[in-house]
């Protein structure tokens, strides 16, 4: 069985949904915001990543007998 | 037919990924970088298996536990090198690629090390030069 791939459509969510807050802002003339967001969005991603990531290095530690 | 699901994630990572990549190119990397993470969260259960296995036959043959861990333990230096410097050849980065494999040599060529210790202690036993 594969893993979590509820992440993935997460993180495709969260792209998606930044990427039209991006926009609508720079329309609206906020370049500044506009860069904020994405730069907002790109961290809350960089979390998942980071709990995904850890699991995978606790696992091959593990797995491989990486111990120490 | 397990490798049904791993084909489906690499297509539908391929077409969120192509869907992202104009707008928001550094979270349509990170989307390629969950979707590796994924596989190689799905072979380390096969490969927990392989490995016992080889284990289980280490002990039937009465090899010395070390050695066979240390093999094991290249495995899995050689592993996490292939996916660092995928990971990171996948953002166009070669050169930091080809230095995290350099490492990954080095590290291997140290745990060598006690066994080929061992094995010239052994040569040494049986021609007692001197």
């Amino acid at each position: 069985m594969i893993g979590d791939t509820g992440i993935l459509f997460q993180v495709a969510g969260i792209g998606i949904i930044v990427a039209m807050i991006h926009t609508v802002l720079k329309q609206m003339g906020k370049e500044e915001f506009a860069q904020f967001v994405s730069l907002i969005g790109f961290i809350i991603v960089l979390l998942f990543v980071l709990n995904s990531i850890s699991d995978l290095f606790q696992q091959i530690k593990s797995v491989f007998f990486l111990k120490g | 037919m397990e490798i049904i699901e791993i084909v489906s994630l690499g297509i539908v990572t391929t077409i969120i990924y192509l869907l992202i990549k104009d707008k928001q190119p550094a979270i349509a990397f990170l989307i390629v970088f969950i979707a590796v993470l994924l596989f190689f969260l799905y072979l380390m259960q096969y490969i927990q298996q392989i490995l016992a296995l080889i284990q289980h036959l280490g002990d039937k043959a009465n090899i010395n536990q070390v050695y066979i861990k240390t093999i094991i333990q290249i495995i899995g230096i050689s592993y996490l090198t292939e996916i660092g410097s995928n990971i990171v050849k996948d953002a166009g980065l070669d050169s930091i690629a080809s230095k995290i494999e350099m490492v990954g040599k080095l590290f291997i060529l140290i745990l060598a090390i006690p066994i080929f210790h061992s094995l010239i202690e052994t040569i040494l036993g049986i021609f007692p030069l001197s």
